[in-house]
């Protein structure tokens, strides 16, 4: 069966060609002709990818996007990166340019860009970093200062250091075994990047207890923060109901499951019911706390 | 449409489909979201996500599992309250141009009764089907679908405060569909609705630990296909005149004109809209196309048609 290039109101279901694949470390990047995607794309956004017919899994795999080029020689090109772990993904491993992907997207609610405030730390862990190399330009071009911490176990898990390196005014590379920037975790580097970069706005990006420790760190330094998560999705456009994360009301009163492919991947990191989602680390989950800075100043969270 | 001369409408009984092929609930929400993407108007009708009197938050995640051809799913009936489905999908529904069934569920007749006489008069419903199937709830017996008298007791109810047509939708987690579906005609059914996801669990054996947080779901897609043919061809014949709507793994028109065969009026595709947003109109083409190819006009033309060399009474004597 032939998918045509099929457009609603504002999702694009489009069979699109890969002009290359290649290798960043430990990780495979796949850049795609997408014109229509690649126009309307904003980080944070992500698209999913179908997989082939005759094969025992049935879904698409979502995958943030890493840069959607408008402009210059790769105008109209899409790009992501994925890391092979099961069968969902391996075979995207194995995919060669000229070969044609079912990709639906943009999906999901971008990153907010802020109104007010200047000096914006971008933490990234492991390929979750992907996107955020597509938010420090956009944040760039609105005259934000960017600056960059990356995690990752090691030093081929470090996705793009040096291009890290050309956006940020100052960057932060750790790694667990010590074989790439400081040996530790984001978090040993956080306290001392936001004072020395005189940080305003986190946005961060990577495993869920790494998105948590950093918003729980901003809720504490009243630092507004936004965090893209990561849950199980079935279709990614809003109807299966798999996604869910709990998050807490504008008003602190009470909390909903909101679907992290509609209403997400990008929340407010203080509004995130962390405790309900990822488990409680001292024991059982405690009631919504009070007090949430909800609404940071400067920051537009009408998304 | 393939062919000039196919019509795909159908009748079930005095409920009209433009096409056979229906969004199944829970699957398409209240075709909202997948409207931004496919033409709507395009579908045969629409069966909404399952609403019960009161807001549901759903279970913990992870809420789903992919396994070999198919999903287990545990979400728990996750929805706003019947009231918050009246106002944020009444006007869409109002609007949308299809027939819309709204799937209704709850944890007590009582429960069912209130909710179908909340969203019996909404305008652009043609329908009630009464979820008395979903495997995700607290307790086995809350599954009102395993017992034929609890079954014909929530169709009894809702058939009293409703104007519209009743389908009952039914699991094959049972001994005998045939008899449940029975009851539920007896107790005022319209139809039914075949079938509902089959109890299932996947456990990581790397950490021991299952792989929904809700421990046990409901399979879908392709891998309950056979079973859900299986189902409707057991109650058609059972009960010939009354219409069903078959569900069950559909993916393409091949696999809806299977549905039909076994008996089937009409179909729903559930988990296919997950992966190909554009499956309820693509299966409808298909179709299409099949009849064509058969040189037959209309999917009722197909209906219970399977073909066995003996009768299927001898045959199952056999043991067949």
């Amino acid at each position: 069966m032939t998918i045509q290039q099929l457009r609603g109101e504002r999702v694009i279901r489009q069979k699109c060609e890969v002009l290359s694949a290649r290798k960043y470390g430990a990780y495979h990047s796949l850049t795609l002709v997408a014109p229509e995607i690649a126009e309307t794309g904003r980080p944070g956004q992500f698209v999913q990818v179908g997989v082939p017919d005759g094969r025992d899994f049935l879904l698409r795999r979502p995958f943030s996007i890493h840069q959607a080029s408008r402009r210059g020689g790769w105008s109209g090109t899409l790009e992501f990166v994925l890391v092979g772990k099961g069968p969902g993904t391996n075979w995207l491993t194995d995919v060669r340019a000229h070969d044609m992907l079912d990709v639906i997207g943009p999906l999901g609610k971008p990153f907010l860009y802020p109104r007010d405030l200047t000096n914006c730390l971008l933490i990234g862990g492991g390929y979750g970093a992907a996107p955020l190399y597509f938010l420090a330009e956009e944040l760039r071009a609105r005259g934000k200062r960017v600056d960059m911490i990356l995690g990752a176990k090691e030093q081929d898990r470090v996705f793009k250091p040096v291009e890290g390196k050309r956006l940020a005014v100052a960057i932060s590379i750790t790694t667990e075994d010590g074989s790439l920037g400081d040996r530790g975790t984001v978090m040993d580097v956080l306290p001392a990047m936001v004072s020395r970069c005189r940080t305003e706005v986190v946005y961060a990006c990577g495993p869920n207890p790494m998105l948590r420790a950093v918003a729980e760190y901003c809720v504490g330094n009243h630092i507004p923060c936004q965090v893209a998560v990561e849950e199980m999705m079935g279709c990614g456009v809003g109807v299966c109901w798999t996604c869910a994360v709990p998050v807490i009301r504008r008003d602190g009163r009470g909390w909903d499951n909101l679907r992290a492919c509609v209403d997400g991947p990008v929340f407010t990191g203080s509004r995130v019911w962390w405790e309900k989602w990822l488990g409680s680390v001292t024991g059982p989950v405690l009631t919504p706390p009070h007090g949430f800075q909800l609404d940071e100043a400067g920051v537009r969270s009408d998304g | 449409m393939a062919d000039g001369r196919v019509t795909l409408g159908v009748d079930l009984n005095g409920i009209r489909f433009p096409t056979p092929v229906l969004g199944a609930s829970g699957c398409f929400g209240s075709g909202q979201e997948l409207a931004e993407m496919i033409d709507i108007r395009r579908v045969g009708g629409i069966i909404t996500k399952s609403v019960t009197l009161k807001p549901v938050k759903g279970l913990p995640t992870p809420r789903m599992a992919e396994t070999p051809s198919g999903m287990l799913n545990a979400i728990g009936l996750q929805n706003p309250g019947v009231e918050g489905f009246v106002e944020r999908d009444g006007p869409w529904i109002e609007r949308v141009g299809v027939p819309v069934i709204v799937s209704i569920a709850g944890k007590s007749v009582n429960e069912f009764q209130r909710v179908a006489a909340r969203v019996e008069g909404m305008r652009g419903v043609v329908a009630i089907e009464a979820n008395i199937s979903c495997p995700n709830v607290e307790r086995r017996n809350l599954v009102f679908a395993c017992d034929p008298k609890s079954a014909a007791e929530v169709v009894s109810a809702i058939s009293r405060v409703s104007t519209i047509p009743v389908f009952a939708k039914l699991t094959p987690d049972v001994t005998d569909i045939a008899e449940v579906a029975r009851a539920c005609v007896k107790a005022g059914a319209h139809g039914l609705s075949l079938i509902n996801t089959l109890l299932g669990l996947a456990i990581d054996v790397e950490t021991f630990r299952p792989a929904l947080g809700a421990v046990t779901g409901g399979l879908s897609g392709p891998a309950i296909r056979p079973v859900a043919v299986r189902a409707v061809y057991q109650v058609a014949r059972a009960l010939p005149d009354v219409p069903i709507i078959g569900m069950g793994g559909i993916r393409s028109g091949r696999d809806a004109a299977e549905f039909l065969l076994a008996g089937a009026w009409a179909v729903a595709v559930g988990t296919a809209n997950f992966f190909n947003p554009h499956a309820t109109i693509e299966v409808a083409q298909g179709l299409g196309e099949l009849l064509a190819s058969k040189g037959m006009r209309s999917p009722a033309d197909l209906r219970g048609r399977m073909v066995t060399e003996e009768p299927v009474e001898e045959l199952a004597a056999r043991g067949g």
